[in-house]
Order: C-alpha cells, then structure tokens, then sequence
C-alpha cells in the first residue's frame, strides 16, 4: 500500500526550521535539521499545546516557543528530564520532494 | 571495537558523577568497574544529618541503586576495598583477591574523620560521623544510652550534636576554640547560634582540650548507674577527660574535628600525595592515566569538602575521560550554611573584617538577628548572617563578581529587595514557607514539588531545578527563593552558580569571551564562530544560536548575515505569538501618535479579518489580537504603518506626555521630542528590549523613570535618566546628564543605547548591564569622553541606516514567503 503524499520540494524547508503541513484540519509539523534530514510530527507540545513547528531546531531536537521544552525529532519524545511524546509520521525524500505518510 | 577498561575505586558522590558525566558524554566508551568499600550503592552523603535528625530515611537518600549500575552496564563490587594498585600492568587488587585491569583509573577514596590521639580514642562507641555506618551506631546509641559528647563544633559536629538531641540523648557539644564555628562566624554570630542552641537543649563547653576518652570502670563513683552494661564485653567509653582536669560523663563520643584525605592507597602506589592526593587542572595525578577526584584530593594546595566543587571537578574529569580535552578546573569559591531545621546562618568571604576593610552592621540579639557585610576598595569581601539570610546567595554573587557597590552601599545592608523598590518578591523566607506556597508564579510550582525534586532526584544545582520543575525558568524572579530553598535542604553543599557564567551548556565560555572573539577574529557567521571557539554540540540551542546571531550582527553590521532560523519565533514572524498559536500585532504610532487615517485603516482591517480583541498597551499603541498567521503579510499591507517592534529585542515604544503643545505644565516639547527619538532609533535591535519615555515637565506622566531612557523635560533643558525598568522587577533610572538641546538628547542617548549594545550580554536589560559594570563606567564613556561618543552616535547610526522595515518587506516584497504559507494536502 503506497499511501506516501508529496508535500513540499526539500529546498522549500529551511535547513533548522519547519513548515507546516494542514491535513484535514490537522497541523503537522515537518522539520528539516541541518542537513537534508526530514522528520513528521503532530504540530502539537505535549506540555501546553504550543505550535512546535515555531521553535529553533539544533541538533536533532526542537525547543518548543511556549515554554521550552526539547522535543526529539526522530521520535517525538521529550527530551529528559521533561516528560511527554508527539505522534510522529514516516516522511522520506526522493528526488528533492518530501513525502509525508499519513493514515 | 574492544572499549577501554575504566576502573573507580570509590563510590560515592564525586566519582558516580563523574561517571554519570562520562555515560552522558560518550556512552560507548568504556566498559566500567567500581569498587565500593561500603555495602550502600551511591547515596547522597550530605543528607545524613537529616537521617540522624529523623526528618528522612536512608531510602530518601539514595542517587543511584544497584539498578542504575546494572542499566548503564556497570560491574559494581560493594563491600570491597581496593588494597593495591600496580601501576605497571595497570591492575587494581581488592582486600579478597579480586582484580580489575584498567586503561584509565579513578581514584575516589574521600576521606575519613580525624581521630584525635588521644588515650582510649579505640573504645567502643568512640566514632566519627561520616557514613551510614557512623548514623546506624549513632542511633543505635541514642536508643539505650543517655550521655552523649561531640568533639568538635563545627558545622559538622553541630549537625551530628542537633540530630543526636532529637534523638532523645543529653548531647554536649566540646570546642577547642573561643566561639563556635570560628571558621565560619564571628563572635557575635557565633555567640547567637550558641543560645540559639542552648534553647534547643544542647550544653557547650568551649575552650577545652580533650586530654583522654575513659573507659566505663575507669569513671568516678558518682557517674550514672552502669546497669545493663555489665553484659558488654569491650570496654565502652564511660567519660572525657580534658587537660584541665575536669571529666564530663560519655556513652558516645562522637569526633566531628576534621577530615582527613584517604591518601594510603594512591601513595602505596607510588602516586604524589600532600595533603590529599595531588591533582592537575584535568584532575589527573602525576600518572597520566589515573584521576583522582573528590575530597581525596589536593587541587591547587586546596581540598575541598563541599559538594559543588566536587561537581564542578566531576565535570572536567569525565570531560577528558571522554576525549574531548576541553575544560579545566580552577578552584572555587565556597559559602556556608547550618543544616540544623530552623537556623539561619550563612556566612562567606572574609566575613572577619580588619585590616583596610569596612563593616557595615544589623545587630538585632533579642531579635534573633545579626548581619555582618564586610567591604573593601566599594567592594563586598565577606558577609556574615544569622537568623535572615534571605540575601545570602545575592551577597554571595556581589563578592564574588566583585562588583562595585558604591552606588548601592546604601541599600545594601537591607538586601536585593530594597535595591529596586518592588518586584514579585513574595515571601522573603524559604525557610518558613509551607509545602502548599507558591515560589514560581510564572509555571506555578509549589515549594513542596521543589523539595521533593531536590531530595528524589538528587539535584544540587538552579539549573537542576529549572529542568525538573520549570520554577525559575522563565521570569526568573523566584530565582534566589529557588536557591533559598536549595541552600536550606543542602546546606553549605549548594553553593550557586559560579561567578563566570558560560553562555549555555554548549560551551564553557562566557558571552563576553564569544563577543571578543568575533570582535578580534572577525567572526561573521554562526558556524565560523562555533567552529572556532570549538562548540560541543553540531548546532547550539535555543539558547545560544540567538545571542550569537545578535553578537554576530551587532558587532558587524551589514556585513554579518541574519539568520532566521536562530532567532526565536516572534522575532522571525515579525508578531507575538500566542498561547493558541495565533499571533498579535502592534502598528508603530511614534511617540504615541496617530491619526484618522491610521486608526481607519486600523478598524477596517479588524473587520475584514474578524480580529478578536483590540487593546490599547501600555506603550501608546494599539494591539490587535487572534491574527493567523498566514494573514500577518496582508494585514500588513492593509495597515500601511511602519513595525512597533512589540515582538523584539529592539526599539519598543516611546512613551510622551503631549508637552508643551497643549499642557499648561509642560516645559519642553516632549511629544516631538519623542517622535525624534523613536525615528531615530527605530530597527535598532538590542540585547533585550529597549523602551524610551520623554517627559514634559518633572510631574514626569510618561513615567520617565523606569524606562531604559528617560527623558524628562525641565525649563533649561533635558535630563536623561538610564536603566529604568518597571518589568520583573521595579528600577528606578539613574540620572546620567542634563543637556540643553534635542540633538544633545540624541546623541548622548544614542551613545549610551550603543554602548550597551555593543557590551552587554544578550538578554540583560540596561539595569542588568549598569549593575555589572557600574554607572561610573556608563559616565566615562557617555560624558567623559566626547569623541567616544560622537564617534558611538554615529556607530549606531551607521548600524540603522539601511535597515529596512520588515513589515513592507514582507508584505510588498515578498520576503521570507515560505514563513507564512501553510502547505495544504
């Protein structure tokens, strides 16, 4: 089953930064670390609800705007000792085009 | 990959830290050994006395069990005592024949109490108090005998003399000195913590020698009844004997003189030892590769017994374990605190006096409180308090950044809270709060979370705090009740953050070390300055990437290049950003003017896209709330009205009064002098934000005096007042000079504003940055100088210059689109 959905070209997401994705009315956050990596998530912090989509990408993390707290990209989970984890979706990137897998 | 062997002998704090750093640095490293002599796995040493007190249980007080080795893959031997190391084939031997071979070895033997010599210092029930062995026999004692003697009134045999009282036994505390603690109080101090204690039930003798510890039958006639001992086969102590003669009775004789460095093994080896195991600034003994750490340890001619620079050498020790050589342990500077519940004592410095030095006094005996401040040269060198020592860590800061008090010598004595008028202060005693008080406003955290976090978690230090339980970690008001209440349950273990801060944890330099390297080195982007001065981490944080994009373009204008993607949110969408992730936005009124025109085009857009909430600011302008963001470009054009910069690190607002034009007060023009204010230093980004009021007339109804400028209009002139803040916490601005014209406004406050850009830290407002380098420093360069500050004006000028309006950029030219486009699929 390839339900594989073309989001975005990779240049089109600055490197350490984000773009959001809408999906039935649901926002996804895609992010971009400092090389060519692309990682999916619900663009939602487990601690309040921020818009993570928003905050400073370094490493292989990212801090959310609201109050801070460090998010893993690869898996979603806070990073300790902050507890918590995001949904987070298979993306790939074939030819310089992002796609995002959304069940 | 075969991994390196690396073997600890010791298992207590310092070391276990130190391995946790190790773990946390390279992972895959090593394959790690640690032999402990005691039965316990890692436990935090310093809360025994509250175990002798009864307020806790050797549970509470575990760091690590046996599980934390097992999950990290440690191979933990308890029980054995490493007795021999053979340095050539690199082999540790334990009491039972056991062996480990090492690649690299730490030695983390502590110490153990000095005993004095003294005849019968080996009966039975002479001990010292340093283990959970020295607190099992100490409460087993107060359980079936009465007379109990501590030698030795430290802060130690204080703690030991408190826990043994609540334990039920008649406890007398021996002193060789003229007043308790003589280390850390003086007389006066010392003579209130005597009484103190003595309400509390304990006896002092002072001024006595131990001459000898007697046995049971070796006591006089009259000494208690002896009864159910008869059945103990080891001669017991029964007494003290000291050089004067006299004999006081003792069933537990408890040594609380000293410490003494666990030196035998490393020096069997062969190993330089005086005084402790002697150690380099890497922690590394005089065989390269054996480390010795803790309070074995002679660093510099110094050993040390408090926790925190045992941390700050665990740091630099696993640093270098894990091969990456940066890092080096210089020595620190430690404060004191009783960890007896319900006294307040703290004392740091040359708390002593003499010499050239100054005592500023609050000498309250009925009260219960008593406040030495020692200064030499307008700077704080010691500081002695007992009974209030809320300010204890902001004294402990002032001494050792060594900052000028000139300026605030008169407040000083009455603490931080007196040096700005008010502030979200709450309570001014840690101590006495309840569990349920809140310290934290801003995350809502209750005193009782930040216990527990601090005893289950094992945390030692503000930043700890900040992680576990988020108080402290945004306003950061409650920060010296955070480190009130650190300091209360550690005691003089928490000692707080060091004096030169680095700028985050991805470097171990200080902002003013970055700054100068991308001044000297002409550093002109992020990486090239990570690169250089040799960041740990690929890409910085949050925390530091934005203050080294404002370095970086503060230092090189137009020619060090923006990054977007370091600045935070609000600053690269150009709003404020919401708690439900809509953003606010506020068009620039200058000097808090406006006209139809504006407001029309204001009330049109509200109601095309439906805006929620308008609010008029404290700034003079207005806010319109609940914007998507993918609206902000269009709104933008609608408006037709130049950035407020409500969302930066830069130029806010300018507050006037209307002045002359209209008032029948007024002396000056101040809504025009406002307005050239404002256009003059609009698109100046700053360390923190910057906002400007002028005043018309001394009744000041722009409130000229808590803004980082103030201007205030009188008849003959200007005068300009620097650091205000009404924010956190309330400053009242400082006069700088009184000038006579507008362009002499300009230019000094010009010079001023760049100044601070150029010097301060990223995130320090004025205040922040005049208390560190002192307005003496400000009036040397603004007034003293003439060319300097011309030659400031016309930096500042040529930073702003060019600078273009991010809102037309935007909106007209189509910069940085993907920021405000939401991809639909």
């Amino acid at each position: 089953m390839s339900n594989w959905i073309k989001v975005v070209p990779l240049n089109e997401i600055p490197k350490l930064g984000a773009r959001v994705v809408r999906h039935n009315g649901r926002d996804i956050a895609v992010f971009r670390n400092d090389g060519d990596g692309v990682f999916a998530m619900n663009d939602k912090c487990p601690h309040k609800g921020g818009p993570l989509s928003q905050g400073i990408v370094s490493g292989n993390s990212v801090t959310c705007p609201m109050h801070g707290m460090n998010i893993s990209l690869a898996d979603g989970k806070a990073v300790a000792p902050d507890e918590g984890c995001v949904g987070t979706y298979p993306v790939k990137v074939e030819a310089g085009v992002v796609y995002l897998q959304i069940m | 990959m075969q991994k390196m062997k690396l073997v600890m002998v010791g298992n207590g704090m310092a070391g276990v830290r130190t391995l946790e750093e190790v773990l946390r640095l390279a992972p895959e490293l090593y394959d790690i050994t640690v032999f402990g002599a005691e039965p316990h796995a890692n436990y935090n040493r310093i809360l025994l006395s509250p175990v002798l007190a009864g307020e806790q249980t050797i549970k509470d007080i575990m760091l690590n069990d046996v599980d934390w080795y097992r999950e990290n893959g440690i191979t933990l031997h308890l029980n054995r005592k490493v007795v021999r190391i053979d340095r050539k084939a690199r082999v540790v031997y334990a009491e039972d024949g056991s062996s480990a071979e090492y690649d690299r070895l730490i030695l983390a033997t502590g110490s153990t109490p000095f005993i004095l010599p003294v005849p019968g210092n080996d009966l039975q029930g002479v001990i010292g108090f340093r283990d959970i062995h020295d607190v099992d026999a100490m409460i087993a004692a107060s359980k079936s005998y009465k007379h109990a003697v501590v030698i030795g009134g430290g802060l130690l045999g204080l703690e030991a003399a408190n826990g043994l009282k609540l334990r039920g036994m008649d406890v007398t505390v021996v002193h060789i000195s003229d007043w308790l603690l003589e280390r850390q109080l003086d007389q006066t101090a010392a003579r209130l913590l005597q009484k103190n204690l003595e309400d509390k039930g304990l006896k002092f003798l002072l001024k006595k020698q131990t001459a000898a510890i007697l046995p049971v039958p070796a006591l006089s006639p009259n000494s208690p009844p002896q009864g159910e001992r008869d059945d103990v086969p080891t001669l017991r102590v029964g007494g003290v004997r000291f050089t004067d003669g006299s004999e006081i009775p003792a069933d537990l004789v408890v040594m609380a003189v000293g410490i003494r460095p666990n030196t035998a093994l490393a020096e069997s080896a062969g190993i330089h030892c005086n005084r402790g195991i002697v150690v380099n600034d890497t922690m590394q003994t005089y065989d390269p590769r054996i480390y010795a750490i803790g309070e074995c340890v002679n660093h510099r001619g110094t050993a040390y017994g408090l926790v925190a620079p045992l941390f700050e050498m665990a740091k630099v020790c696993a640093n270098h374990l894990a091969q990456m050589g940066i890092g080096r342990y210089t020595g620190s500077v430690t404060s004191t605190k009783l960890k007896v519940t319900g006294i307040d004592l703290f004392s740091a410095g040359n708390f002593s006096g003499g010499g050239k030095t100054e005592n500023i006094l609050l000498s309250d005996p009925v009260g219960g409180v008593y406040k030495k401040l020692v200064i030499q040269d307008n700077k704080l060198v010691g500081a002695c308090l007992y009974g209030d020592t809320v300010d204890g860590a902001w004294y402990f800061q002032l001494l050792r950044e060594g900052r000028d008090i000139a300026g605030i010598r008169d407040h000083l004595m009455f603490g931080q809270s007196h040096v700005g008028d008010v502030g979200h202060q709450g309570h001014n005693k840690a101590a006495a709060m309840s569990d349920e008080m809140e310290v934290c406003g801003c995350n809502g955290v209750c005193k009782g979370t930040i216990v527990k976090a601090i005893k289950e978690k094992g945390l030692f230090t503000l930043e700890d705090v900040r992680k576990h339980t988020k108080a402290s970690s945004s306003c950061g008001s409650c920060t010296g009740l955070v480190e009130q209440i650190l300091a209360s349950i550690l005691g003089g273990d928490y000692s707080p953050a060091p004096a030169a801060k680095s700028l985050c944890g991805c470097t171990d330099h200080t902002h003013e070390e970055v700054r100068a390297a991308i001044r000297e080195h002409k550093l002109l982007s992020i990486p090239d300055t990570m690169k250089f001065m040799e960041w740990r981490t690929p890409n910085g944080c949050a925390s530091c990437r934005p203050a080294l994009n404002y370095y970086l373009l503060s230092t090189w204008p137009h020619e060090a290049r923006d990054d977007p993607q370091s600045r935070f949110i609000n600053e690269r969408a150009h709003a404020n950003i919401q708690k439900d992730g809509t953003y606010s936005v506020v068009p620039r009124m200058w000097g808090g003017t406006t006209n139809s025109g504006e407001l029309r085009r204001i009330a049109d857009v509200a109601d095309k896209y439906q805006v929620p909430m308008i609010r008029v600011t404290g700034g003079q302008r207005i806010d319109l709330f609940g914007i998507k963001k993918e609206d902000l470009p269009k709104i933008w054009a609608e408006l037709d009205m130049p950035s407020g910069h409500a969302y930066a690190k830069a130029l806010r607002t300018v507050k006037t009064c209307i002045g002359t034009e209209f008032c029948r007060f007024g002396t000056q023009n101040s809504t025009q002098m406002g307005i050239d204010l404002e256009k003059a230093f609009y698109k100046m980004w700053a360390p923190h934000k910057v906002k400007l009021a002028v005043s018309g007339c001394p009744r000041n109804c722009a409130e000229a005096a808590i803004k980082d400028v103030g201007v205030i209009g009188v008849d003959s002139g200007w005068e300009i007042y620097v650091g205000g803040n009404g924010g956190i916490k309330t400053e009242v601005a400082e006069f700088l000079v009184k000038v006579k014209t507008a362009e002499e406004v300009l230019e000094y406050s010009g010079a001023f504003l760049q100044i601070y850009r150029e010097e301060a830290r990223y995130l320090d407002r004025t205040v922040h940055w005049i208390q560190r380098v002192g307005m003496d420093y400000v009036k040397k360069r603004v007034l003293d100088d003439d060319e300097g500050r011309k030659a400031a004006y016309q930096r500042l000028m040529y930073a702003i210059q060019a600078e273009k309006d991010p809102w037309a950029e935007r909106a007209r030219e189509g910069v940085a689109k993907h920021e405000f486009e939401t991809l639909a699929v």
